[in-house]
Order: C-alpha cells, then structure tokens, then sequence
C-alpha cells in the first residue's frame, strides 16, 4: 500500500486512537502512517453490530413470551457465550442451558442467580423482573 | 522508576515486545524486526472452532509467541506468570511494579475501560504494558493507543482475569536482564526468524495452515451462498475482513509489517535478494486489501451473486499462490 493511498474514512476509532499503517513512501522504502479508519472494514463491523442487536431482540421477544428465561436473554446482550459465561459463572453449559428453561430458572436460588448478576453486572432483582429497555 | 517512553504500535504483542526490550536498552528494535524474529506471519483456518457461527481465522502466529520467540532468539531472559487467585496476580505486579520494573499483561478487552463499546468483544489476547502506579491508579501504555492512560485496580483486576477462550488468568511477563546483544545473534536470529515462517507457512502437514490453508478458507468461501444464505455468508466474510484488517494488523493481514521486516533485514544482513521478496510480500498484501473490497461489496449487499462469492475465493487463491512463491524465494536464499 502506498502512503497516499492510506484511507482515512471516518470509523468507530473517532476519539479513541488512530491505527499505525505500514505504507511505501515516495522512495520505495517502508514507514508508517496513521489512519482514522477504512469505510470497508468499519462496514463488517457495522454489520457484525446490527447481527448482535437482531439476535438480542430475538432473545428478547422470546424471553417476554416465555419461551426462554432472562439468562438467555443477557447471554445475547453481553456478546457472551457459552465458555465465556461458564467462566464468569463458574457453571458447566449443560446447568446453563438447563437455567435457560423458564420453569427451571423460576427455582433457582438466589445465591445461583447472583453468579449470573455479576456475570452479566446486573442486579439480582434485575435478572428476575425482566424488563429490558 | 526509569522515564518511561510511550510507543505505538500497529499490533499489541509486537508492540509490547518492542517497549520492552527498549526499555532493557535494545534502542534498534522496531516493530517489523520483533514481528519478523518472533515469526509472526501466519496463516490457520482453525478447525471445529466457529466464532458467531461463521470461520475463525488468524493471520498471526499463536498469541505470546511473537514475544517468547523474540526473546528466546535473544538470549533474553523473561520471567512470566500465571495466577490463580487475583489477589496473588495483584501482589505480584505490585511488588514488580514498586521494585521499578515495567511489565507487560494479557488482557481481554470486553471491559476495557478506554475501549469504545464498538470494539468490546469476548477477545482475551489483548496485550498492554504497566509501568508504574499511583497507589491504586495503575499507568498503562497500551501499544494501539496513541498516548498513555490509566486505569483502576479493580478495572485492572478485571480485564486480567477476563474469562472464555483464551483467558488470560492474570499472565504476566517481562525481561528479566539487560543482555548485550551483538550484531552476530541479531543477524542469527533474523535468519532462524525467516526460515520458521517459511516452514511454517509452507511444510506444516495440515490442509488448513499457511498458504494451503488460504485455499482451505477460498474453497468454503465458494460453498457459503448455498450453504447458509447471501445474508449469513456475507457476515462470515465480514468476519475474515475483521480478522484481516482491525486495529492490530497494520494493514493487509500482517503482510505489510512482514515487507517492511524483510526490507529492514536486507540492510542488516546486506542482502539485497530480501528487497524483491519484500515486494512480493508487498504485492500479497495489496491483493488482500483487493479481496476485502470484493468480499465488502458482498456484505454491504451490492453484489451477492455466486459469481461474486466466486470471485472473491479467487482472489484467495491467487493469494495464496503469490504467498507460496515468495515463501519459496525466500527458503531458497542462502542467508547468513
């Protein structure tokens, strides 16, 4: 890549850092530039963002009908999953998959839901009324 | 506590390595030459392993042995640990760090503070350097940033024990001494550093490592409209892009950092053979920024045939052939 042609789009970078780029100068020989973002990528992470959201608002209209309990709701919201969350919890994934079920999340303790509280930084009384935004 | 210098870095290992080993006096170290003496340049499709559902793909060497290789390759030695209670992994920084070391930590960025939430995944093998403290308030240069910052004890605690693939579980390392390296291990070790990559890129017998495995990944690229959809096989391609050119890669896969590596190591070795590979090198990047342009044009849903799927996967492989020729030049010299 050739230093002129360095993209410097606006992206998600903005007001965080800009990216050292390895570029050819005038001579031919290697330096670096900064660059505030490439239109290309930040378009894949867009996408990958409006992915998580549709998969959260799945989880969410499932979790108001029932169909799964909050837990697999806040899996989605935090970008979790299974081996991130059973390292967080310190449960194995068949107990959070068990959790999941509404009747079988109606029963757990307290001191089992507070594990997935800190997991998920909400609170317990948070994890038991789902009422998300 | 010596002046600590900030430096920034296209990748955080490379970087943490470069910051270290200048800290202990080796002013020539740049990031080219710690990516290329760690053997940085890589390619694995990981098998059985699928990240939201689409392919996890690296373009860089496992993560820690861009630094263990460089030190290694040195004679440099380094002290590293890993901790199972927190409370043992923040005694042992605070003891390094009052004894006035600089040392670098394993992080995942998920609840990075300084991070924007754009850029906050599970991603467990993010590096940074701590080089002092202020009671509490811990002073990290992290390489991708353009300037130092800080950040709490507990936020620290955090993101050193982040959990998931990969987790960090407190790993901490950092040179121990301050060696004298001379012209002849330097010169070595860039040598040892070039005939690694080529074997790995080349003779690792596995169909979904190095430039066999570009091919193994062109080949499903060609599979993912029928298979999944023109929606979820252009995600996964966004997937590859992300891999190929997030903050970290300095651009094009790590294959610009490698051409300036070899361009670094025709001067020291005084082998002007090295500056055409260095453009092959070039060349392969490019056409890795050309085959993200194709695959963008598929995600953003402009162009979603099978003949762009299929374009896209030829691109790959011509990709992959330009990578394999260079790697076999460059197996060819007779360094020394």
């Amino acid at each position: 890549m050739k230093k002129e042609n360095v993209p410097q789009d606006k992206s998600s970078l903005e007001n965080f850092t800009r990216e050292v780029c390895y570029v050819k100068n005038k001579d031919g020989k290697y330096e670096t530039e900064l660059s505030t973002g490439w239109e290309t990528k930040a378009a894949a992470l867009e996408n990958a963002w409006e992915e998580i959201n549709r998969r959260t608002e799945l989880a969410k209209k499932d979790c108001t009908a029932g169909k799964v309990s909050p837990i697999a709701y806040y899996l989605e919201f935090t970008l979790m999953d299974m081996s991130v969350l059973a390292g967080y919890t310190g449960f194995f994934s068949w107990q959070i998959k068990r959790h999941m079920k509404p009747t079988i999340f109606q029963k757990l303790s307290d001191k089992k839901l507070q594990k997935y509280a800190s997991a998920f930084d909400v609170t317990v009384i948070e994890l038991k009324n789902f009422n998300p935004s | 506590m010596s002046e600590y210098k900030h430096i920034q870095t296209a990748h955080c290992e490379n970087g943490v390595t470069v910051s270290l080993l200048k800290q202990q006096g080796l002013d020539f170290m740049t990031e080219p030459l710690a990516f290329g003496l760690g053997s940085g340049l890589f390619y694995i499709h990981i098998p059985f392993l699928k990240v939201n559902g689409g392919p996890a793909i690296s373009f860089r060497s496992m993560p820690g042995s861009i630094f263990n290789r460089t030190c290694k390759t040195l004679n440099i030695p380094v002290e590293r640990k890993k901790f199972r209670s927190e409370l043992e992994a923040e005694k042992f920084l605070d003891k390094q760090l009052d004894a006035g070391k600089t040392v670098g930590c394993q992080v995942g960025v998920f609840h990075l503070p300084y991070f924007p939430k754009e850029y906050r995944f599970h991603f467990n093998a993010h590096n940074l350097i701590v080089f002092g403290r202020e009671g509490d308030n811990f002073l990290v240069s992290d390489p991708v940033m353009e300037t130092t910052t800080s950040i709490t004890r507990a936020e620290l605690s955090k993101v050193r024990f982040s959990k998931g693939a990969l987790a960090p579980k407190g790993h901490i390392y950092f040179p121990t001494d301050k060696p004298i390296v001379t012209e002849e291990t330097l010169r070595n070790g860039i040598v040892r550093g070039i005939n690694r990559n080529v074997r790995d890129m080349l003779y690792i017998p596995a169909s979904v490592t190095g430039v066999k495995g570009i091919k193994h990944t062109a080949k499903k690229v060609r599979k993912w409209r029928d298979q999944v959809g023109e929606r979820q096989g252009g995600l996964f391609l966004g997937q590859i892009v992300r891999m190929q050119e997030e903050i970290g890669t300095g651009g094009g896969g790590f294959r610009f950092i490698y051409a300036a590596f070899l361009e670094e190591a025709a001067e020291i070795l005084g082998n002007d053979e090295l500056i055409g590979i260095s453009e092959q090198f070039t060349k392969a990047g490019d056409l890795w920024r050309d085959s993200a342009l194709q695959m963008a044009g598929i995600y953003k849903g402009r162009i979603t045939s099978q003949k762009d799927f299929d374009h896209a996967a030829d691109i790959m492989v011509e990709i992959a052939n330009a990578e394999k020729k260079a790697l076999q030049d460059l197996g060819k010299l007779k360094l020394k």
